[in-house]
This record gives C-alpha cells, structure tokens and sequence, in this order.
C-alpha cells in the first residue's frame, strides 16, 4: 500500500534503501539469466552427450546414418538411415516457410500500411488465436478435414507432406506475421514521407521504400517461422503418414525427424542402439536450429550495420 | 517484511536449481551405470514399507492398471499408486533401474536390446488379442494367413484379387518398435516385414483412419472392436474371438506383461495379487476388451513356442 502511494520521486529518494534494492534487483536478473544460461548449455550439453553415443559405440557410422535412406531398426539386420527424415523435416519447413512466408508479410504490410485502424483490430486478434490453439487440435483437425480434402481432391490416401505443410502454415503464420508487423512498424515515418514527396503512390512506397528497408528483419520473421515449423512434431505426425521411403513429390506420404522421435521413443529401451540413433536424430534437429539462429543473427547484424 | 520476502524468493530459486542440478544427475549416474554394464546392485529402495507404489510402461495396458489401481485403492485408502503410460521400452527400462516398482510391457523383456532379463520377474496379468481390421467396405470377412502376408508385403494391391471391392489397398502400420505391431508381424505375418504404410502410434488413430480410409487395412487389439465403424477378419476362417484366442485356434495374441526387479514386495506384491485375483481377472479384464491370463488353456513361452497347458 504505501509503495503504491509514495510517488517515483520519494521513492528514488529513500537512501538507505537504495543501495539494498539496487543490490535485490541485480541478484534477481542475475540469478534468473543465469539459470536460463545453465539450462541451454546443460540441454546442449546432455542432448550432445547422447546423441554421439551411436557414433561412440560404433554401432553406426556417421555417414551411414545422414547419407543412407534405409531405416529398418527391428530388421535382422537393422540399418539405420535417416537421410528420408532430414529430407522431409527440410521440405516440409521450406514449403511451409514459401506458403506463410508471404501470407504472414501480406498481413502485416495490411495491418500496418492499408487498414492500419481495424485491420488490427480484426487481423491482430484473430491471428495471435491462433497461437493458442494446442497443436493437437490442429492435428485432429487436419486428420478430419485437410486429409479427406486431399484425398477427394487429388487422390491418393490424403497422409501426406502436402498436409503437413498445409498444417505447418497455419501453426508458423502468427510467429511471421507479429515479427513482420513490428518490423514494418519500426520503419520511421520520414521513408514514407520522403517516398509520398516525391510522388510515389503508396503502392509504390510500401514496394520500394518500406518493404526493402525491413527485409532483413522480415527474413528473421521468416526463419524463426521455419525454426518453429522444424521443431514441431505432434499435429505433422497426425497427417504426414509417417513412411520411410524418400518422400517423391509432395503427394507421397513421408516423415520427418520430430515425428519419427515421438513414434518411437517409448517404445525403445533406454540404451538400446535404436534408442540412441533417435537422440542422434534429436542433436540433429539441434544441430539444423543452431544453424538457423546462426542465419538471424547473421541478418540482425546487418540490419544494425 | 519486503526484504524477507525477496530473500525467501532467492532462496526458493536457488533451491530449484540444486534440485534440478541433483534430478540432472541421478539420471546421468543410473545411464551411465547401465552403459557400463552394470548396475546390478542399484538403488533398492525399501518400497514396500512406503505406501506408495509407482507404475509405467505400455500405453495398451495403462487403462487396464489404471482402472484396477483405482479399485485396490478403494480397498486400500492410504495406499498410493500411480500409473503412467510411456510405453513397453520405458516400463522396461524404468524397472530394470529400479525407478518404478512395476514396469508394464506389452512384449516379453527378452525379446527387448538392453534389458536384464533375467533379473526381472515376469508377471502375465493378462492376454490381449489382435486382428487385422479393414474399412467395412472391403466385402471381406475373411482372409487366409497366406493372403494376409501377400497384403502386408504388397504383393496384394486390390481387394478385388481376394474377391473384395475394386479398391486399392492402403496399410496402416504402428512404429517399428511398437508391441502391438511385434505381436502382429511375428503371430500374422510369421515375421515377414510390412511395407511402407501410414503409420501411426496411437490405437485410436489407427481406428480413425482405418474407418475413414476406402481400401484401409490395419491390426488392432480386441478391446478397440468396440463398434463396427471398422470391420476385423477372421483369419484362416477363425473368428478374432476371446475364446478362440483361450483355446489357441486363433493366432495372432500376446501376454501383457508386468515386470517386477526380482520379486516382488510389499505393496507391488499386494497389487499383483490384486490383478490375478478372480474378481479383476472375470470383472475388469472382460469389461475392457482384455483376456483373463488365468482362463488361457495355451501358453508361450518367449520364443513363440505355443504349447497347451495341463490341467
């Protein structure tokens, strides 16, 4: 109560508290970033530890297990490559990033330059939903409409990597479409005047003014959509068909990296080699997110520059 | 009053971190004991004065042990039984390292890489069988084993060559891994391995799609033929029928497993005598689609050898 009272002026002016809650605050922040430190090295960390004992054990060789496109665990001579699951965790992100990509950057040059006043005010809602929704229901809801769409439509059994993606975008288009709309939004107003001043239409201020200066950060919004896309596992799994075969087109039915380790992982003993090739295909999934952080910071960097 | 409050909150962070710091490393030590070989002489904590029992593994009998743990706790009111899912391998896993009292698991621990086999004790609480279910549209009732490889195999692509509808067949397979899938490949399939279908882990997906999917075949257990949005096949004319299963005429069925580390004590003894009690065995187990272990007139041993049981 009485901190809520005392203005900011005689609370900055209390000095013998001053010293103690400036120490508070910053054992505080301290002890929280570095727990969020310790977490990811010790995840990084366990999940390295593990993923290399296949290779360690010498139970498969590196090579065999990203080049080779045969994967029969229980065979009497099981074989272990995951070559069709990198393949069509990547395709599947890549499509989804080419469908939400330009969907999300749509919206948000909408919400910010078109119809700034209720275009927010209906897309913004509507969009940030859909983060909430648990990726289950998108699952069951693929299994039930998307699938049975495909396959009246197009043929085929319907579980395949274009129902995947088809669910991937919708789940990645709120992460690009909030990126991109900060982005667009920081642009300062003097571009766009400067653009309408020397008589652009605004067509032509949003093409070659606003859209060119936030590109890097519009890239950003794009790659954190795709990180996002990888990493997902349960509602791909529902419709992706979950086959081992090298996926041939987008039609055919396939599997990614997540929805193999989540099809298998229970059902494996701790230690056993097919155990220890799905943590394998985990620091993998690590291994291609680094790699994704990597390409953000390369383009916030020139963006700053 | 604020300062305490904030020096209760440090404390409870730092508090957290130890913990997990100490989780992090019981896990690591009980790994790496197990790649080491060992592990013979792990933690065996005294279970059975606690009245407090910890269960996990096969997600086909999680609703089983569930519901049966719920009735033994009726009797029981201070005894505390948790049951988790997570599959045969982590029942197996987590009882072989002593994490759990009672692993559950839906294969023999024999027929699983890694596991100690022999110092777990094998508890067969119950039996489950299987049937290849198609969409009821098939115009099958019935296929012959022989047939049933060819389809699984993709020799057979249209139900129209074993005189069904002109339809393509499609399959629907559970993870290489998965018990279920064992039990059908090793009993239905005499171990020839399926083609490439969709897969799915869950039963009820399986169900789903099936019923969803013209020219769909797949296996489920019996429990799941509760309705007839699927259609399950007699095999080599023999009905997917509990009975047909107790007296060994139909093939395709596995023990439900219950593992205990050595034999079992205390409360995890109580509840296994509880589960082969006549009450669960004719009550619960035939209310959930399950075959009572003590009504089986065959039996078998890890290999697959089936032979009939004197009485």
């Amino acid at each position: 109560m009485e901190a809520a009272q005392s203005t900011a002026k005689t609370r900055l002016l209390k000095k013998q508290r001053r010293l103690g809650s400036e120490f508070r605050g910053r054992l505080l922040v301290m002890t929280a970033a570095i727990i969020i430190i310790i977490s990811t090295l010790s995840i990084t960390a366990f999940l390295t530890a593990k993923g290399i004992q296949t290779f360690i054990n010498g139970d498969v060789g590196l090579s065999e297990f990203l080049t080779s496109s045969q994967w029969n665990p229980t065979a009497e001579n099981p074989q272990y490559g995951a070559l069709p699951f990198i393949v069509g965790s990547l395709s599947v992100t890549l499509l989804s990033a080419l469908i939400a990509g330009p969907l999300g950057i749509a919206g948000a040059i909408f919400m910010i330059e078109i119809a700034p006043s209720w275009g927010r005010k209906v897309l913004q809602p509507v969009i940030e939903l859909l983060v909430g929704i648990p990726s289950v229901v998108y699952g069951f809801i693929a299994l039930t409409v998307v699938v049975p769409f495909i396959r009246n439509t197009v043929g085929g059994t319907g579980y395949s990597m274009l129902a995947g993606v088809i669910v991937l975008s919708v789940m990645i288009l709120p992460t690009i479409t909030s990126i991109a709309t900060d982005a667009i939004k920081s642009q300062p107003d003097e571009l766009r005047d400067g653009a309408y001043a020397l008589g652009a239409t605004r067509w032509q201020m949003i093409r070659k003014v606003v859209v060119p200066a936030a590109k890097p950060a519009l890239f950003t919004a794009i790659i954190l959509g795709m990180a996002r896309a990888f990493g997902e596992a349960l509602a791909v799994q529902m419709v992706i068909g979950n086959v081992r075969d090298m996926p041939g087109g987008v039609l055919d039915p396939s599997a990614t990296l997540t929805s193999i380790i989540t099809l298998n992982m229970g059902h494996t003993t701790y230690g056993s080699v097919e155990n220890n090739t799905l943590w394998s295909m985990g620091l993998v999934l690590l291994a291609i997110s680094f790699l994704f952080i990597l390409i953000i910071r390369y383009l916030s960097a020139r963006r700053n520059a | 009053m604020r300062k305490t409050k904030w020096y209760i909150l440090i404390i409870c962070l730092i508090a957290t971190v130890g913990m997990l710091a100490a989780c992090g490393n019981s896990k690591d030590s009980g790994a790496s004991e197990k790649n080491n070989g060992g592990g013979s002489d792990s933690k065996e904590e005294t279970k059975g004065e606690s009245k407090s029992l910890a269960i996990s593994g096969s997600s086909a009998m999680q609703p089983l042990v569930a519901a049966a743990a719920e009735e033994f706790k009726a009797k029981n009111p201070d005894a505390d039984i948790q049951v988790n899912a997570g599959g045969s391998g982590t029942g197996l896993s987590e009882v072989s390292e002593g994490t759990v009292a009672i692993g559950n698991s839906d294969v023999f621990a024999e027929e699983k890489e890694g596991i100690p086999a022999d110092e777990l004790k094998d508890h067969k609480v119950a039996v489950v069988g299987m049937a290849p279910v198609v969409h009821p549209e098939a115009g099958l009732d019935n296929i012959s084993k022989e047939d049933l490889k060819k389809v699984f195999t993709g020799k057979i692509k249209n139900w129209k060559e074993l005189g069904g509808k002109d339809q393509k067949i499609v399959l629907v397979n559970r993870p290489d891994s998965s018990g279920t899938r064992a039990t059908f490949v090793k009993y239905g399939l005499d171990g020839e391995t399926p083609a490439e279908g969709v897969t799915e882990d869950s039963s009820n997906t399986v169900k789903k799609i099936i019923s969803e999917t013209d020219g769909a075949i797949g296996y489920l257990a019996f429990s799941y033929l509760t309705d007839d949005t699927v259609k399950a096949l007699s095999v080599d004319d023999v009905e997917p029928k509990d009975e047909n299963v107790q007296n060994g005429k139909f093939p395709i069925w596995a023990y439900q497993h219950s593992y205990t580390k050595g034999e079992p004590e205390g409360l995890a003894k109580e509840f296994l005598d509880f589960m082969m009690s006549d009450e669960i065995q004719s009550g619960l187990m035939k209310e959930q689609g399950y075959i009572p272990a003590n009504k089986m007139e065959v039996e078998r041993d890890a290999e697959g050898k089936q032979t009939e049981i004197k009485k």
